[in-house]
C-alpha cells in the first residue's frame, strides 16, 4: 500500500489549523474550525485507503483467479462521505446556535462559565479588598507624614517666633539698629523723605 | 434470535420518525408510542441477555455479508448487560419526563421535539454497545451526540445555549479524534472490523499499537469525563433539564467507559498505558470529589461526584485482571442506575423546593418525606453504605487493587476509600441543608441575610434563572408518573443488592468472556480471523 505524504501532510496542516479556530471565542471561527478539522480527518482517512489511480471496482476475472491489478479500495470513501454527512448535520447545528446566540446576546461570543466568573470574581474581589488596603496604608502613611513636617514646621516657627521674641525683649542682642530705625524714620529725616511724602 | 439483535436500534429510530411524521398532533398517542417502544427494547434486551449468557455472543450480519465485509451487530455478555441497565433507565426517564411535561405545559420541554430526538438518543445509545465494528461504533456514537445537542439546548434559554455550545465543541473534538483513531487503525490493518482488528493488532509494531491506543483512549475518555478532559461535563450538565441531565449522567458517560472497556480488552490487551490510566482513575477521583464538596447546588454537586467516580470505573479497567474487570462491570452498572436516580430525585427537590441550591432550601425532611426517603437511600448508595449495591461495587475493586499489590495498586485503593468518604461527606452536607435545617432559619436568612449570603444568592441567580421559572409556574404537588418512575429505579439499585449472589456472578462471567476475547472473535467470524 503507498500512500502520498502531500495527502497526509495536507491532512495534517488543515488539522493544526482547525485547532487553533478552536481556540477562539465567537462560535462562527470555532464553526470555520470544526469544519476545517473534519476536512483534514477526512484526507487522513482517505491516506489510509491506498494510492489513488486503480480501479474503482474489480475487473472481471474467471472465479477462483485473484484478479490481475489490485482494485482501489471503496470502504475509507464510504466512511469519508459518513463523515461529511455527519459534520454536515453538526454544523449545521452550530450555525443554528449560533444564531440563537446571537439573537439572544448580541454577538455568537462563548461566555465564561459561571464558576469561571464567580472564582474570577473572588479574586477580584480579594484583589480590590488588598487594593484598598493598600490606599489606606498610603493615605495613613501620607497624613502621617504630613502630619510630621506640620509639626516639624511648627517647630520651627516656635523657634523663630522664640527669637524674634527674645530679640524683641532683649535689644542689647542686635543692637538697637531694628528699634532705633523704627522709631528713628519720623524724627532723623531732615529734608529727602519728609518732602517726597 | 440473532435477527433480533438489530431490533433495540431499528425500533426506537422507526418510532421516531413516526413522530416526526406526527408532530405535535396527537400527544396522548406520542406518550404511548413512547413508552411502548423502549418497554420492548427492555424485553429484547432482556431476552438478548439471557440468550448471550446461555451461548455466547449473538452476532446478526446486516445485508447477509460475512463479517469482514459487511457490517456486524454483536451481542454479547457486556453489551447485553449494558444494554439492558441502559433500556430500563431510559425508560423510567421517559416515564419521567412525560409526568413532568404533563404537569409543566410550559414551553421548555416542547413535545414534539424532546420525544424523537429522546428515541433517537435511545438508539444511538443502543447502536453503540451493538456495534461489532469500530466504525459503526463512531456512527452510534454520532447519532446520540446529535440527539443530545438538541436535549441539552433544549427549549434556547440563554444558560443552556452557553452550556451546550460548550458540551458541542468539546464533542465535535472528541468524534475528530475518534475518526483520527479509526483512520490511523485503518491504515495500519486494512480493517475496523473489533474481532479482526484484534487479531491484527497484535502483529503491528508496538509504536503504532501504542498511537493508536492513545488516540482512541483519549476519544473515549473525553466522552466518559476522565479528569483531565472532564472539565466540560459540571459546567454543561446542570442547565439541562433534570430528565435530560439524568439521562446524560447516567448513560453517556458510561458508554464512553464502555469504549474503555472494549479497547483495553479487546483491541490493546496488555499493560502498555497502566500507570497512565491508573494515574488518571487517581486524578479523577480526588479532584472530582473535592469539586463535589464545595458545591451548593444539588445538580452541580451530583456532575462532580460523577466526575469522581468515572475514576472507580477507570481504575478497574486499568488493573486489568478478571476480579477487577467483573467489579468494574458491576459498578458500571450501579452507578449508571444511581447517578441516573438522583438526578432524577434533584429534579423532585427543585420541584417542591423552587431551587436546586442548598442554600435556598431547607425543612423538606418535614413537608416532603418521601422525597427524603427518595434522596437518602441513593445518597447512601452512592457513598458506600455496605448492604448497597455502592458498597459491592467498591468492595470488588477495592480487593482487586489490594490482590494486585503492586505500589500504585495501593495507593489508588488508599485514595478510592478516601474518596468514598469524602462523597458520603458531601452528600451529607446537602442532605443536612436540604432537608433537616429548620425551614424558619432559612426565612430569616433569605429575607435580612447578611452581605457574604447575599452574594451567594446574587450568583445563584446567573445559573438558573430558567429553573426560577420553572418553580413559579409549577404546582407543588408532585405529579405522580414523577415519582413513580424515582421509586422504580431506587427499586432497581435495591434489586442489585438483592441480586446480589446472581448478579455478581453474571458480572464475573462477563469479565471472563472479556478476559479471552476468542469466543468473541470466533463468533464473529466463524472461519477465523483472515
Amino acid at each position: 500500500m503507498s500512500a502520498s505524504v502531500t495527502l497526509a501532510a495536507a491532512g495534517g496542516v488543515l488539522i493544526a489549523a482547525g485547532v487553533t479556530l478552536l481556540l477562539e471565542r465567537t462560535l462562527s471561527r470555532l464553526l470555520v474550525g470544526v469544519l476545517v478539522l473534519s476536512n483534514g480527518v477526512n484526507l487522513l482517512i482517505l491516506t489510509a485507503g491506498g494510492g489513488a489511480g486503480r480501479a474503482p471496482i474489480l475487473e472481471k476475472a474467471p472465479p477462483g483467479v485473484h484478479p490481475a491489478r489490485p482494485m482501489s479500495d471503496p470502504l475509507p470513501q464510504a466512511m469519508i462521505l459518513t463523515a461529511i454527512v455527519i459534520s454536515l448535520a453538526s454544523a449545521a447545528f452550530v450555525l443554528s446556535i449560533a444564531y440563537r446566540s446571537g439573537r439572544q446576546g448580541g454577538d455568537d461570543d462563548v461566555r465564561d462559565d459561571v464558576e469561571d466568573r464567580r472564582v474570577a470574581r473572588g479574586r477580584s474581589e480579594l484583589r480590590a479588598q488588598i487594593r484598598a488596603r493598600r490606599r489606606e496604608y498610603r493615605r495613613l502613611r501620607r497624613e502621617r507624614r504630613r502630619e510630621a513636617r506640620r509639626a516639624r514646621a511648627e517647630l520651627r516657627e516656635r523657634i523663630r517666633a522664640e527669637r524674634e521674641r527674645r530679640a524683641v525683649d532683649d535689644p542689647t542682642l542686635y543692637g538697637d539698629d531694628a528699634d532705633g530705625g523704627a522709631q528713628g524714620t519720623g524724627g532723623h529725616d531732615p529734608d529727602g523723605t519728609g518732602g517726597a511724602r | 434470535m440473532n435477527q433480533a439483535v438489530p431490533l433495540p436500534v431499528l425500533l426506537p429510530l422507526l418510532a421516531a420518525g413516526i413522530k416526526i411524521m406526527l408532530g405535535p398532533r396527537h400527544p396522548g398517542l406520542q406518550r404511548v408510542i413512547s413508552v411502548t417502544v423502549l418497554a420492548a427494547v427492555l424485553g429484547i434486551a432482556i431476552a438478548l441477555l439471557v440468550e448471550a449468557d446461555r451461548s455466547g455472543p449473538l452476532v446478526a450480519r446486516l445485508g447477509g455479508w460475512a463479517a469482514p465485509v459487511g457490517i456486524t451487530l454483536v451481542a454479547d455478555r457486556l453489551s447485553a448487560l449494558m444494554l439492558v441497565v441502559s433500556s430500563a433507565v431510559t425508560l423510567c426517564v421517559m416515564v419521567y419526563a412525560i409526568g413532568q411535561d404533563m404537569a409543566e405545559r410550559g414551553p421548555l420541554t416542547p413535545l414534539s421535539v424532546f420525544h424523537p430526538t429522546y428515541l433517537l438518543l435511545a438508539a444511538g445509545v443502543a447502536d453503540s454497545f451493538l456495534a461489532g465494528d469500530l466504525f459503526n461504533l463512531f456512527v452510534g456514537f454520532e447519532i446520540m451526540l446529535m440527539a443530545s445537542y438538541v436535549l441539552i439546548t433544549l427549549g434556547g434559554t440563554a444558560g443552556r445555549i452557553r452550556a451546550g455550545t460548550i458540551y458541542i465543541i468539546v464533542a465535535l473534538l472528541s468524534s475528530m479524534m475518534f475518526l483520527v483513531a479509526i483512520a490511523v487503525l485503518y491504515a495500519a490493518t486494512g480493517t475496523v472490523n473489533l474481532a479482526q482488528l484484534s487479531g491484527r493488532i497484535a502483529a503491528l509494531p508496538p509504536g503504532i499499537t501504542l498511537a493508536a491506543q492513545v488516540l482512541l483512549l483519549t476519544a473515549f475518555g473525553v466522552k466518559a469525563a476522565v479528569f483531565p478532559l472532564s472539565m466540560w461535563l459540571p459546567d454543561s450538565y446542570p442547565t439541562a433539564p433534570a430528565p435530560v441531565t439524568a439521562v446524560f449522567a447516567g448513560l453517556l458517560t458510561k458508554i464512553g467507559i464502555y469504549g474503555v472497556i472494549r479497547a483495553q480488552t479487546l483491541l490493546f490487551p496488555g499493560d502498555a498505558l497502566r500507570t497512565t490510566l491508573l494515574v488518571a482513575a487517581l486524578l479523577s477521583m480526588l479532584v472530582g470529589v473535592l469539586g463535589a464538596m464545595v458545591q451548593v447546588d444539588i445538580k452541580r454537586l451530583l456532575s462532580f461526584t460523577l466526575v469522581s467516580h468515572i475514576g472507580y470505573m477507570i481504575f478497574g479497567v486499568a488493573l486489568g485482571s478478571v476480579a477487577a474487570l467483573a467489579a468494574t462491570v458491576f459498578y458500571v452498572l450501579h452507578h449508571i442506575t444511581i447517578q441516573t436516580t438522583l438526578f432524577l430525585v434533584s429534579g423532585l427537590i427543585e420541584r417542591r423546593g423552587g431551587s436546586a441550591s442548598a442554600l435556598r432550601l431547607g425543612g423538606l425532611a418535614r413537608t416532603a418525606p418521601l422525597i427524603g426517603v427518595l434522596f437518602f437511600v441513593p445518597a447512601m448508595n452512592l457513598g458506600g453504605i455496605p448492604p448497597m449495591s455502592g458498597f459491592l461495587g467498591k468492595l470488588g475493586l477495592l480487593y482487586a487493587g489490594v490482590r494486585d499489590g503492586g505500589p500504585l495498586a495501593l495507593v489508588l485503593v488508599a485514595a478510592a476509600v478516601v474518596t468514598s468518604l469524602l462523597t458520603l461527606y458531601a452528600l451529607v452536607k446537602v442532605w443536612n441543608q436540604v432537608f433537616w435545617r429548620a425551614p424558619a432559619g432559612l426565612e430569616r436568612k433569605e429575607n435580612g441575610g447578611d452581605g457574604g449570603g447575599d452574594a451567594e444568592d446574587g450568583d445563584e441567580e446567573d445559573g438558573d434563572e430558567e429553573d426560577e421559572e420553572d418553580a413559579q409556574s409549577a404546582s407543588v404537588r408532585l405529579p405522580a408518573a414523577m415519582v413513580g418512575a424515582t421509586v422504580a429505579m431506587v427499586a432497581l439499585s435495591l434489586a442489585y443488592t438483592a441480586g446480589g449472589g446472581p448478579l455478581v456472578d453474571l458480572t464475573g462471567r462477563t469479565a471472563g468472556e472479556l478476559d479471552r476475547p476468542h469466543a468473541y472473535v470466533r463468533a464473529v467470524a466463524p472461519e477465523g480471523p483472515p
